[in-house]
């Protein structure tokens, strides 16, 4: 077999650069982590609900690898987020309180999970798919609700402890080191995450999202890639999952319900698919306004949860930060170039 | 034996409540590509419409279900002219998300008008009880349902084949753009059969009320009931829904009968088994 064009060396220093450029960070990005971290100085701020804020943004952003570069809607993601959270409470449970290295374990069995899913779900399409995960996503909650003996049921898990990070911060009630750790971690994760949409292999996603037929014609392996994308996507649940179960140190069914996984989908389309920031932007908007929604009015909050889904597709049917973006462009002269994803 | 067929009795009338509920959503999709997770929410109202017919305005049981029907079928054409129609051209999620956004709104909705609470209903006297037929006691009330669910589903049938209306309907599920270019006027075809299905979901959710229970929360527990028959039974068929429907019911009633420990375990391991092996649904046509 022959390549029809050689790969000089010029050309594949012209693919790094493009790649260099498209990896390249911008200020907005710098100072959106930057104001996360603020955060910790507000005064009264509630840094429980901002590291449960940490936690769904990286939630929401596992899906977006899945949803916003691959085109795959999964409507049972909160399955890997589960993994994550019992292989951490397990962990904890049975004298394995070493909070980082339980986090990868975790991660690891949950990329095990997410790839078979992806074996099993590659050729299915539409609402097929969407009844696939949404299937698989309700199995494994009858399996976790029902086996009592073996996961505490509807109770939840008890005695999980977590040892004090780098064996210096505990964990206290005023959630001070569940902050930092589950930003860090999200950071360094995001950071992983970032690197790898913005690699030839994002760029595949991407591809095969706009047209399957095309990048198979261009020799892309199509298939694998999807079981790839789940690896990763139900790694980076895992790790959300992980990181609820290790900053609260217990875990219940309730991980795995379909309301998580159809709330971790409002919350990616509030903020913007395809973007990885708009989980995050999503999670800021929708859990600030439901904690401020059921302190108002306790009984009817679901109503305004629902009047924001229907604006936001009726409005923004890309989601905020795709909008805000538009929006901010018809300002300035756009200076786009190559594909942006 | 005798209670092996009692049971699938219950879960024939089970399913036939089930297939009322999720044939104006199988219509719709095949027709307009619309996912209408809203049609949970017709019924609920359906139901609520109904016990205030009945408790408020003192009509008799059968009087008050012709009025759910015209009542809940006016409401969706209303949804469907101010709402729904600006998303024909959407995708699969946004309309999904858009009438999730819905299901939550008219749950609030519905705890604002009729509380929270589960509502009681008060059964003609002659719906109530039970009956001993061929050697089999049943209760009188699922015995109606399977006569209505069996009626409905003929008329629904024919009504498809036979009609004027129903070939119009067929035209414009086999090929929507094809069907308005020979004249068809299929946004108005598309309104009728939304408020047709619409109508039907509302009578499902009264003729469930005394069954299932009437709470704010009725359309998230039978929310995933009506995706699954609808995906398993192919949409946009009739006769797909109505057996994944009976499938279901039966599948549902027996499972809980019988091995209880695994409750919603086998249903759903099948749906999955189903999906994977026929992605389109068992009488879905591929495309």
């Amino acid at each position: 077999m022959s390549a029809i064009e050689r790969l000089t060396p010029e050309r594949a220093k012209a693919a790094t650069g493009y790649f260099a450029r498209l990896a390249r960070w911008n200020v907005y990005e710098i100072l959106f982590w930057l104001a996360l971290a603020g955060m910790y100085f507000v005064p009264n701020v509630d840094l429980v609900l901002m590291s449960q804020i940490f936690i769904w943004g990286l939630f929401a952003m596992s899906l977006d690898i899945l949803l916003g570069y691959r085109g795959i809607p999964s409507l049972g993601h909160a399955a890997f987020f589960g993994v994550g959270a019992y292989v951490a409470g397990y962990c904890g449970k049975f004298g394995w309180t070493e909070p980082i290295s339980a986090l990868v374990l975790a991660m690891a069995i949950a990329a095990v999970v997410g790839w078979l899913t992806g074996k099993l779900v590659q050729r299915v399409t539409g609402v097929g798919l969407l009844m696939v995960t949404l299937g698989l996503n309700l199995i494994l909650y009858d399996l976790v609700h029902r086996s009592t003996d073996v996961t505490g049921g509807d109770d939840g898990m008890q005695g999980i402890v977590i040892a004090p990070v780098l064996g210096l911060f505990r964990f206290d009630i005023f959630g001070r080191t569940a902050f930092w750790y589950a930003l860090i971690i999200a950071f360094i994760l995001f950071v992983i995450a970032r690197a790898v949409v913005k690699s030839p292999f994002g760029l595949a996603l991407v591809g095969a999202r706009e047209n399957p037929r095309r990048m198979i014609m261009l020799g892309a392996p199509v298939e694998g890639d999807v079981s790839r994308a789940f690896a990763l996507g139900a790694a980076l649940a895992g790790a959300a999952g992980a990181l609820l179960t290790q900053t609260t140190q217990f875990v219940s069914p309730n991980t795995l319900s379909f309301q998580r996984s159809a709330d971790v989908l409002v919350i990616l389309i509030i903020g913007g698919t395809g973007r990885l920031y708009g989980g995050f932007i999503g999670a800021l908007v929708f859990l600030i306004l439901r904690d401020w929604l059921a302190a108002i009015s306790p009984v009817y909050w679901y109503f305004w949860i629902g009047l924001l889904l229907v604006v936001v597709v009726s409005f923004f049917r890309k989601g905020l930060l795709p909008s805000l973006e538009t929006l901010l462009n018809r300002w300035k002269p756009s200076k786009a170039d190559g594909p942006t994803a | 034996m005798s209670s092996i067929l009692t049971v699938l009795f219950n879960g024939v009338a089970y399913g036939f409540l089930l297939f009322i509920m999720s044939v104006g959503l199988s219509v719709t999709l095949g027709m307009m590509n619309f996912v209408n997770l809203a049609q949970a929410s017709f019924s609920m109202f359906g139901g609520y419409v109904k016990v205030t017919a009945m408790q408020s305005f003192g009509v008799p049981f059968l009087a008050s279900l012709p009025i759910v029907f015209i009542v809940i079928g006016a409401l969706s054409i209303v949804v469907e002219r101010l709402i729904f129609r600006h998303f024909y051209n959407t995708d699969d999620l946004t309309q999904v998300l858009l009438t999730i956004g819905l299901v939550f709104m008219s749950i609030a909705i519905a705890t604002y008008a009729w509380g929270g609470t589960y509502q009681r209903i008060d059964m003609p006297s002659w719906l109530t009880g039970q009956r001993d037929v061929l050697g089999l006691t049943l209760e009188t009330y699922r015995i109606f349902l399977i006569a209505i669910g069996a009626a409905m589903a003929i008329i629904l049938v024919l009504g498809l084949e036979r009609t004027q209306l129903g070939a119009m309907v067929r035209a414009c599920v086999d090929n929507r753009r094809v069907a308005g270019a020979c004249g068809l006027n299929t946004e108005l075809i598309f309104a009728l059969t939304f408020a047709i299905g619409g109508g039907l979901a509302g009578l499902g959710g009264a003729l469930s009320a005394n069954l299932l229970g009437l709470d704010p929360n009725f359309p998230l527990r039978y929310l995933v009931y009506l995706l699954i028959i609808v995906s398993v039974g192919g949409m946009g068929t009739i006769s797909g829904t109505l057996i994944a429907g009976l499938a279901l019911g039966i599948a549902d009633v027996m499972g809980k009968y019988y091995f209880p420990q695994f409750g919603g375990f086998v249903i759903y391991v099948l749906t999955v088994a189903c999906m994977l092996w026929r992605p389109h649904g068992l009488l879905g046509r591929q495309t």
